[in-house]
């Protein structure tokens, strides 16, 4: 009953809500929002078998064909990131997420996070620091690991099947919290791989890369020799031209 | 077949023609005025020809000596200059050397053969201001020559011609080790799913085109690799050839998907031009212009959790050549 009298954000009246509060808000948010592609207690829902006999396409068009992954275990560093980068809700399923207007409010947020934390121990919200990190470190880090899809100035990129986005407007946190999820076909990487120290070092050379200091003259979207070479063409075309009208010219007058 | 030899003899032809027709063009009366001869341009057209030879022979030197610090400014400063020296030779050549005339009539139509042979004449008198028309020829043609063969000399490039076995070199044998860029001990409980790692062979150059490896954990139950591969998962690790199989470049890119049932299956994609490579059926082309699939590196896990090669790679590594299906890898067994 108290549930659903509780509307959405209208319980932040309560000056500091209890942690069974906040879990209890979350999980009426929960069944609204997102219960029906990450199932009841977010075990997750597989998605319905193609071409099975019986009554499995019916029951999947009822469905809608909602699917998604166990949130048992993520913690509240996955349910963090995908809130406030507005992946989620997801646009259409089976569609990578994409950077969105969020659609709750930050108690919404809050709320929502504290329960999906509740469902298993997850990792908590990282707390990066990227003033410690060394940034030529981090230059090297990056391009190890991340480069290659994201570019190197952090601009996004193609890869087959996905669009790895640029990050001009990711924070530290969420750049933190997308390398330990790997969020869509984005590879994990553990502590193992990129401790919490390097890791610093990569968010400070990302957020120096969004105002780059672009000595070589042009930047023409940060995207490589491609455009440079192309407008360098255009140029020399014109240059060589010109030389070719003013020595026939000459030739002419004589 | 036929056209070959259509080819040939209108080429036999054109030379013969060529050849018959000189000698008709003397002892007519002359089209074009004949101009002063100016030996001192035509010494500076000479020498500008022997500076683009000079300049060409010097790219050619550059490209030899191997090694060389900034050794592509070099060879784009000498053949940049040899064709500016040229371009300047022609320039003096066609404001001082060659005869100008003011016309008030058209020359006649090309139609008449004894107009024709009239054009040649003109073509033939405007060179009458050479004085040593033949050293000229001799400078052109050094010239053209060296440019020429500058130009081919990065044909040497292209790799051995007969000898092959380069290409299917690899530092791996059975029992090799995997470290990493620190040079330690790759571990098997070290390498985790969703993520993917690079190798080295230990005591190896890591620059060597077979040496690099992706190595990368995949559920056991998802591997469906082939027969002659399939005892070689090491608890689901599998070893790929870093190097591209259509123009060589290091792959770089894992996507590896978070939630299974509907997202991109695992692949290795190369940064340059996409080709994408199964993980889990040992490196098959799913998509991109890679003409053959990923060499793969059977691997086993030893006493120690320590990753070692089981043998060499099924297939050559890198970008494809000629009969480059018909070879393999040396199964070494040494150490």
């Amino acid at each position: 009953m108290l549930f659903a009298l509780a509307l959405p954000g209208a319980a932040s009246a309560a000056a500091q809500p209890q942690q069974g509060d906040l879990v209890a808000r979350g999980k009426h948010l929960y069944g609204q929002y997102c219960i029906a592609c990450h199932g009841a207690n977010g075990r997750g829902v597989e998605p319905p078998v193609p071409n099975s006999a019986g009554a499995a396409p019916q029951r999947a068009q009822n469905q809608q064909n909602a699917a998604g992954p166990s949130l048992q275990g993520v913690g509240a560093l996955a349910a963090d990131f995908y809130l406030r980068t507005g992946y989620m809700p997801l646009r259409e399923i089976g569609k990578q997420p994409r950077r969105n207007r969020v659609l709750f409010s930050e108690d919404q947020i809050r709320a929502l996070v504290a329960y999906v934390a509740s469902l298993g121990n997850g990792p908590p919200i990282p707390q990066p620091q990227p003033e410690r990190g060394n940034l030529s470190e981090g230059m090297k880090l990056f391009t190890e690991h991340c480069a290659g899809c994201h570019q190197v100035v952090a601009e996004g990129g193609y890869v087959t099947g996905a669009v790895p986005p640029p990050l001009e407007n990711s924070t530290a946190v969420q750049i933190a919290q997308a390398v330990r999820i790997g969020p869509y076909v984005m590879p994990r990487f553990s502590e193992k791989q990129i401790s919490d120290r390097e890791l610093d070092s990569i968010i400070r050379y990302v957020q120096y890369a969004k105002h780059p200091d672009d000595r070589g003259g042009w930047a023409i979207g940060h995207l490589g020799p491609v455009p440079e070479g192309l407008v360098t063409w255009f140029l020399a075309a014109t240059a060589l031209i010109t030389v070719c009208i003013v020595i026939g010219k000459r030739l002419k007058s004589e | 077949m036929s056209r070959a030899k259509d080819f040939l003899v209108s080429g036999a032809v054109l030379l013969v023609s060529r050849l018959r027709r000189k000698p008709k063009l003397h002892g007519r009366e002359r089209v074009v005025p004949t101009g002063a001869a100016s030996p001192g341009w035509e010494l500076v057209a000479l020498l500008l020809l022997l500076a683009a030879a000079l300049c060409a022979v010097g790219f050619i030197v550059v490209y030899v000596l191997d090694r060389l610090s900034h050794q592509t400014q070099w060879l784009g400063l000498s053949l940049g200059l040899s064709f500016v020296f040229l371009a300047a030779a022609l320039i003096v050549t066609a404001k001082h050397l060659i005869v100008t005339e003011e016309l008030e009539d058209d020359y006649p139509l090309v139609e008449y053969p004894e107009e024709q042979e009239t054009i040649a004449q003109v073509v033939d008198e405007s060179g009458s201001r050479l004085t040593r028309s033949g050293l000229f020829k001799l400078g052109l043609g050094a010239a053209g020559g060296a440019i020429g063969l500058a130009v081919l000399t990065p044909i040497a490039s292209l790799g051995p011609g007969i000898d092959m076995d380069a290409f299917v070199r690899t530092p791996w044998r059975r029992g090799r080790r995997l470290v990493d860029e620190q040079g330690r001990p790759l571990r098997a409980a070290d390498i985790e799913e969703d993520t993917f790692y690079t190798a080295f062979p230990e005591h190896a150059d890591k620059e060597e085109l077979a040496s690099s490896l992706v190595v990368v954990r995949l559920p056991e139950s998802e591997l469906r690799l082939p027969p002659e591969l399939a005892r070689f998962p090491a608890n689901g690790i599998v070893a790929y050839s870093k190097i591209c199989t259509h123009a060589g470049c290091a792959i770089n890119l894992y996507r590896t998907p978070l939630f299974k049932p509907i997202e991109p299956k695992p692949a290795l994609v190369c940064p340059c031009h996409y080709s994408t490579f199964d993980v889990a059926t040992g490196g098959d082309v799913l998509f991109g212009p890679a003409g053959r699939k990923l060499p793969m590196l059977p691997i086993y896990v030893d006493a120690n959790g320590e990753l070692r090669a089981a043998g060499n790679f099924d297939g050559p590594v890198g970008p494809s050549w000629w009969g480059v299906r018909m070879r393999k890898p040396e199964n070494g067994s040494g150490a």
